[in-house]
């Protein structure tokens, strides 16, 4: 049923932390390489080496420049299926391919239903779900659900592909439904946002914004070295002694 | 948004055939056109004819149309679905319709209530069409107030200009339905330009600081993930320039209404065959009007996608 369920509470998502992540792209090339084998398998690539690469993926990372009054930093900005509370692309579905688990509030697809409409990836204004022109149906972030609760791996390896992978933990995975959990507590702290939260889609994963400009550290555009007064004393001996 | 053309003739083609449904269902169906064997063969034929057509075409927008009989299943939440469980239903008034007024030669009793019915199934099929584009919230040219009564609006306008090309061409021309198709087409055009004086002048509330999180000063994309496009440029990151734009919405409006009207307001004082051949003439290029709106309403429509991309 592409009716949204009644949710038990259970909120599974990512926490994403925008100021520690250095764009390696180790997530992207992680979640390809889990899941092209993973649930939604396979993850087709088109003319991978020709001249017109196209392919499905669920993680891609962009880079912005972000300019204030404060100055411009770059920022390296990972885009995935944020498991809405209240996602447009499960509703819109004609078959019930599309559905969000009561359970935990993971959004999955179901391929053996999908017709290929792509109505769903119209719905998504995130750009999360990506048609597999091969095999006909759409595709999308399963939050590795064949990882989080795969009992042959060992229990600090049952996280999604990509916060494994992460070597700047900017990536944090965990229960956003509950207020205690680590991952509640860093957006609380950090105060994490929601994207696009006037569409209303209610995202579950949170991103956090880089920290604010700090005036400690030496600016890169600091002032030339002035000349040391001169001073008396032993100190002034030496700069004298030094100065000839 | 990307204009695949199945889906472009798609809607315009289930438009005017669902507008010549109703009004055949209507007009029939109370005795206003005559129970004509050839008349209710032709047009019956035309308007069932549009809506196979366009619905055939429309599974060749699918991944897998094989699979297409799923999309029944969620009419609880999907317009969609929705569509698809209209269509269907429809074509069961729609079909004892044709046979009772093709075969049998009645239009009246039973038929006339299957006529009815099938009026209202069309309606409701055009308004799960318009609702399946207004319900769309990352597209805010679609996400308008504009957009069901658009479909609505077009749908009888082509349905009426095509109901009266069917009647002038047998002779049965009335100035009462080429009055009403004259006004719809002026309606029409009217909604158009609305419709796009609107969507010039829209305020988006999401831009790329809301889209990424980043609050304040100003986003821009250094750079791409990917090299190449990929589906989400392909489907969704379509742009137009705008003097395409400007140049393609001046072809709209003259095939789709400023012709028709001219034509129209001509069959006015012309006698039979003239006024067919003008009223044919008028339907035939207000439909490739109509397909060009409706390529420029794909064209036009910006999906929030496209800020993460810097378009």
């Amino acid at each position: 049923m592409t009716c949204l369920p009644s949710q038990s509470g259970k909120k599974l998502g990512l926490v994403i932390d925008l100021d520690t992540c250095v764009g390696c792209q180790a997530c992207v090339t992680a979640c390809k390489e889990w899941n092209t084998g993973g649930h939604m398998a396979p993850l087709t690539d088109i003319d991978p080496y020709g001249g017109h690469v196209d392919g499905v993926w669920f993680n891609r990372v962009h880079a912005y420049e972000h300019t204030t009054e404060m100055g411009g930093r770059t920022v390296n900005f990972p885009r995935s299926c944020l498991h809405c509370e209240t996602p447009a692309c499960v509703t819109v579905c004609p078959t019930g391919a599309s559905y969000k688990r009561a359970s935990d509030g993971i959004v999955l697809i179901d391929e053996d239903k999908c017709i290929g409409c792509k109505l769903c990836s119209w719905a998504c204004p995130y750009g999360a779900r990506e048609f597999d022109t091969d095999v006909g149906v759409m595709k999308k972030c399963t939050l590795c659900v064949d990882r989080i609760y795969n009992d042959n791996l060992a229990e600090e390896d049952r996280v999604p592909a990509c916060v494994a992978a992460c070597p700047t933990s900017a990536r944090h995975f965990g229960d956003l439904g509950d207020p205690l959990s680590a991952v509640s507590q860093l957006v609380a702290e950090r105060g994490g946002v929601d994207l696009m939260p006037e569409l209303g889609y209610r995202p579950t994963n949170k991103y956090l914004p880089p920290r604010a400009h700090t005036t400690r550290a030496a600016s890169v555009a600091a002032p030339a070295l002035e000349p040391v007064r001169a001073e008396g004393g032993f100190l002034g001996w030496v700069d004298r002694m030094l100065s000839n | 948004m990307h204009p695949a053309f199945s889906v472009v003739f798609f809607t315009t083609a289930t438009g005017a055939g669902y507008g010549l449904l109703a009004l055949l269902g209507v007009l029939g169906g109370f005795q206003i056109i005559p129970p004509d064997f050839w008349l209710g063969f032709i047009g019956m034929g035309l308007a069932l004819g549009l809506i196979v057509a366009g619905l055939l075409s429309s599974t060749g927008h699918l991944g897998r149309p094989e699979r297409a009989w799923r999309a029944f299943s969620q009419w609880r939440s999907s317009w969609l679905s929705r569509e698809g469980v209209a269509s269907v239903i429809t074509f069961i008034p729609a079909g004892l319709f044709g046979i009772g007024w093709v075969f049998l030669g009645k239009t009246d009793g039973w038929a006339g209530i299957a006529g009815s019915l099938a009026a209202i199934g069309a309606i409701i099929t055009v308004c799960t069409t318009g609702m399946i584009y207004a319900s769309l919230k990352p597209i805010a040219q679609w996400h308008s107030r504009f957009t069901l009564p658009g479909y609505l609006i077009f749908s009888a306008m082509t349905g009426s200009v095509l109901l009266n090309a069917l009647l002038q061409g047998f002779a049965l021309g009335s100035k009462i339905l080429l009055v009403a198709s004259a006004l719809l087409t002026l309606l029409g055009w009217g909604w158009k330009l609305a419709t796009w004086r609107y969507n010039d002048r829209l305020e988006i509330s999401t831009n790329a600081n809301t889209a990424t999180g980043l609050a304040g000063g100003t986003v821009r994309s250094l750079e791409w993930p990917h090299t190449e496009e990929n589906y989400l440029l392909k489907e969704m990151g379509f742009r137009i320039a705008r003097k395409h734009s400007a140049r393609l919405r001046q072809i709209t409006q003259v095939l789709a209404f400023v012709l028709p009207l001219g034509l129209l307001a001509i069959v006015f004082a012309l006698p039979w065959p003239l006024a067919a051949l003008l009223s044919v003439l008028a339907a035939a290029i207000q439909f490739a009007g109509m397909l060009v709106e409706r390529w420029l309403f794909f064209a036009e429509a910006k999906h929030t996608v496209t800020l993460y991309y810097g378009r």
